[in-house]
């Protein structure tokens, strides 16, 4: 980045709105949204320059601002491809399967965990629960969750990803949210345990 | 004011005070790392856990917990033994247990506190984690490994250093302290987070490896690097000082000590004049006390005392300046000074050269204008004060002088003598803020005094502070700020010329026209010596600085730490220095020198023991007997109302590591010089 970091229109209007929420004083509070935002613009990581950019923006020190931005995972220090890929790993997904989303990642990425592939495309991380555990196992690709997915469905998310295409998010499975997978039941009446061995 | 019952017994507290301090007004001991009186609570240690109902029926973190009436507090319960046990346990879960090679041991609180209240043994059997030292600069060795977190580093750089780059990066396992991008920590106090640090996290760099503590001989005693006068404790180990800390003193320096005062003492080592020197054919060859006696002797002899002169310099102890002012007047010279920078301050009343509100009353004020000073390198200690009134008091806080960075927003009204006058007239509209400020304070630095217009800007002060109501009958905001310890004690003794007598300005005309013969300089290297033209200079001093390197005969004295004295604050509180170590070599205690030259030269000095010269000064100006105490003096009238140049006010320093013959011996000040004033700390291969 030959130019120094400043928001773009768009985001400048935004952040606008952001810092006008919080009392006269207060302004400091808006240092997450508008690290997210930042984030945005910058490319989905936050190099050194945006953060301080941030502290200048609302008139802070360089360092309250690392330290909120190295807190939070949703912050990235290091520069992430063009998809970043967050896979769950927590109890529930790791019993349906991440282990083998793991192995499939790998396969078409050619990224280990922590590795950015080397066109650019994907970053592939481990994390830990993103809380859709009644569509395990789950992964995240930048805001999308992509849901109930099989190592088959996995690969055809990322191929679809690698060819540039943007493929559905939410359940892989074809159902609707985290409704059951067969029909739609109550608790004691009919199809009551419809969704068993889903 | 609630009543709580600490282990059984029925105390009454104060409002809002903590359940911890709650616990030690009844005289109970409660663990803590994270907890310090001078910072804010952060409540994450955990190891100040105590039983208290009502309430849940778990522990509690005594230090985040305000007391409430009828409070019943357990400090020595089974639940609390086992929660102190516990946190314990974790908090050495990631610490190496390194204790044999850390400089913290043997005073370490961790190291103590797991022998109190911890378990015999560790049940943890993973693997710890290891964390990469952080650059932090010249003196702040870090090893972070050790680091238990309790952030008291970082809140000590925001709250009272003022500069915010500390700070505690990740989190949960992966937590670690760190300057912004490991840059070096640029505060004049940065030293203060190692007396801070509870663990081996943060030691001291150029003491590391040195010395255990047990081996230290300890000296209490004050600071002479700056005119604060902080007390310190000297820690020595048989001829060599190892390291000065800070001794709790809430009137002067509260439990902080500035850089300077902490890390100078490398050089008491180092260019020492340990040996009388006599100049012979130009050169300077070493003698003996009797031969350099005898030179300035034959000197002496038969010259007329107005062709002789003294200035003391700025690290003098009283009694030394006191005798000398004897030898001066039995040899009937008017001639001597103390105020080698030229301040245009008067030998009385005193009230126009001390700091009249005192230190502590700083933090107090509500609104300050200082003038010509730089309090954060002229005296860090008296900054963090008006920090705090800005901080806690919300003072607000202008200047007459150039811009600077003090740590906290600074109005500055101008630069120069012009600014002045209009406030002190009314016509400036901060007239009007000091006018109905209730607590108005004023400081004026040496960047306004020692000038030629010094007496008549001096005069404006005064006028400003009349006008400005600064003066009341229960409250007195004009202060003068010194940067040199001896200088109130030499203005208290009154060494300033004698009637008809030139001051430093006059002395040093006088001596490069040669019509003053022979000038005595007492520790005095902040003249320039190229003007003493073809006088016969005497020195006598500790280090090899200016004036040494000009001097016909060299006579050794001793450092503040080597000697007995007394030295007077910027707030004119009389103090006593102690002596730790012996002078090195030859060197002889600075008073004892000068009454063995009065012997030689028949000028008839009595004085036998130190007592002696301290009933004399007592005698001569009865302040010297009022020690540790500060004393409001009466006002007066002072100043003389002239005309003012309209050159701006500038601060005496240029490089606050380096002030004094101490301080430029010194090779950690060389460090910090190289990283913190001239340059940016970019290194280069021949930097060494």
């Amino acid at each position: 980045m030959s130019d120094a970091f400043v928001f773009d229109e768009n985001y400048a209007a935004r952040a606008e709105t952001i810092v006008a929420r919080y009392p006269e004083g207060r302004q400091q509070s808006a240092v997450i949204p508008l690290l997210d935002l930042a984030q945005r613009q910058a490319g989905g990581w936050l190099p050194t320059d945006v953060i301080e950019y941030v502290a200048t923006y609302l008139d802070m020190p360089r360092i309250r601002v690392l330290e909120v931005a190295s807190f939070y995972s949703m912050f990235n220090l290091e520069p992430v491809g063009k998809n970043f890929v967050q896979l769950c790993r927590t109890t529930p997904c790791w019993l349906r399967g991440s282990d083998d989303l793991r192995a499939v990642a790998r396969d078409v990425t050619g990224c280990e965990l922590g590795e950015t592939s080397a066109d650019g495309a994907f970053t592939v991380v481990e994390v830990e629960c993103l809380g859709a555990c009644c569509n395990a196992p789950m992964v995240q690709i930048n805001d999308e969750y992509y849901e109930d997915l099989t190592a088959d469905r996995f690969k055809n998310v990322l191929e679809a990803l690698k060819r540039g295409e943007v493929p559905d998010p939410g359940s892989q499975s074809g159902r609707v949210g985290s409704e059951p997978t067969g029909e739609r039941a109550t608790l004691n009446g009919a199809g009551a345990n419809a969704g068993e061995g889903a | 004011m609630p009543t709580v019952t600490v282990d059984g017994v029925q105390i009454e507290v104060p409002d809002g005070v903590t359940a911890l301090q709650a616990c030690e007004m009844a005289g109970k001991e409660i663990p803590r790392f994270c907890y310090h009186e001078r910072l804010s609570v952060a409540g994450n240690c955990r190891m100040c856990l105590v039983e208290v109902s009502p309430g849940p029926p778990k522990p509690a973190a005594s230090c985040a917990l305000p007391v409430a009436d009828g409070m019943e507090i357990k400090t020595d319960s089974e639940m609390v033994k086992n929660a102190r046990n516990g946190v314990m346990e974790f908090l050495l879960i990631n610490h190496p247990l390194d204790c044999p090679i850390c400089d913290q041991g043997g005073e370490c609180d961790l190291q103590d506190q797991a022998m109190a209240y911890g378990r015999g043994g560790s049940r943890f059997e993973e693997h710890k984690r290891a964390v990469k030292d952080k650059h932090m600069g010249p003196l702040v060795k870090t090893i972070m490994t050790r680091c238990i977190h309790c952030t008291r580093c970082v809140r000590f750089a925001t709250e009272v250093a003022g500069v915010p780059e500390l700070g505690l990066l990740g989190r949960g396992e992966h937590a670690e302290i760190t300057t912004y991008l490991e840059k070096s920590l640029d505060s004049e106090l940065s030293a203060n987070v190692i007396d801070l640090c509870p663990v081996g996290a943060l030691t001291s760099k150029p003491y590391a490896f040195i010395s255990r503590p047990w081996e230290l001989s300890k000296t209490e005693s004050v600071d002479v690097l700056d005119a604060v006068g902080a007390s310190i404790r000297v820690d020595a180990r048989q001829t060599e000082v190892l390291r000065v800390l800070p001794r709790l003193n809430e009137d002067v320096n509260e439990e902080w000590l500035a850089d300077k005062s902490r890390y100078a003492c490398d050089a008491l080592s180092r260019q020492r004049l340990d040996r009388p020197y006599v100049r012979r054919d130009g050169k300077l060859t070493e003698a003996r006390w009797d031969e350099a006696f005898a030179a300035i002797a034959h000197k002496m002899k038969g010259l007329d005392g107005r062709r002789i002169a003294a200035i003391a310099g700025d690290l003098c102890d009283a009694e030394s300046m006191f005798v000398l002012k004897g030898l001066m007047d039995a040899t009937g010279s008017p001639n001597r000074d103390c105020r080698q920078d030229g301040a245009k301050l008067p030998a009385e009343p005193r009230a126009a050269y001390v700091m009249n509100s005192g230190i502590a009353e700083i933090e107090t004020a509500d609104v300050v204008l200082l003038i010509g000073s730089n309090p954060r390198w002229e005296a860090p200690l008296v900054n963090t004060r008006l920090r705090k009134a800005w901080l806690q008091g919300g003072a607000s806080i202008a200047m007459v002088g150039s811009q600077i960075d003090l740590t906290y927003p600074c109005e500055n009204l101008g630069a120069g003598p012009d600014t002045l006058k209009a406030i002190a007239t009314g016509s400036h509209p901060f007239a009007e803020t000091l006018k109905r400020a209730e607590r108005p304070l004023m400081i004026v630095g040496m960047g306004a005094l020692a000038r030629d217009d010094g007496e008549a800007v001096l005069a404006t002060a005064r006028s400003l502070a009349e006008a400005c109501n600064v003066v009341r009958d229960d409250w007195n905001g004009f202060n003068v700020l010194h940067t040199a310890a001896a200088r109130v004690g030499g203005l208290d003794l009154g060494f300033v010329p004698g009637a008809d007598g030139c001051d430093v300005a006059g002395i040093l005309d006088g001596a490069s026209v040669g019509d003053i013969e022979l000038v005595y300089l007492l520790g005095a290297d902040e003249i320039d010596m190229s003007r003493l033209g073809n006088a016969f200079v005497v020195y006598q001093g500790h280090h090899g600085d200016a004036g040494a390197h000009r001097a016909d005969v060299i006579l050794p004295g001793a450092a503040y730490t080597e000697k007995n004295g007394t030295y007077v604050n910027t707030e004119g509180r009389v103090q006593l220095g102690r002596q730790a170590v012996q002078p090195p070599g030859d060197a002889r205690e600075d008073w004892a020198i000068i009454r063995a030259l009065s012997g030689v030269i028949d000028a008839g000095l009595e004085y036998v023991t130190l007592g002696d010269v301290r009933s004399a000064m007592v005698a001569a100006n009865p302040i010297f007997e009022q020690v540790d105490a500060r004393i409001t003096p009466a006002w007066g009238g002072f100043g003389v109302a002239g005309v003012m140049d309209d050159t701006a006010f500038k601060s005496p320093i240029d490089n606050y590591y380096m002030t004094d013959p101490i301080s430029r011996a010194s090779e950690t000040m060389a460090e910090c010089t190289r990283e913190f004033v001239a340059g940016s700390g970019d290194r280069t291969g021949t930097d060494g």
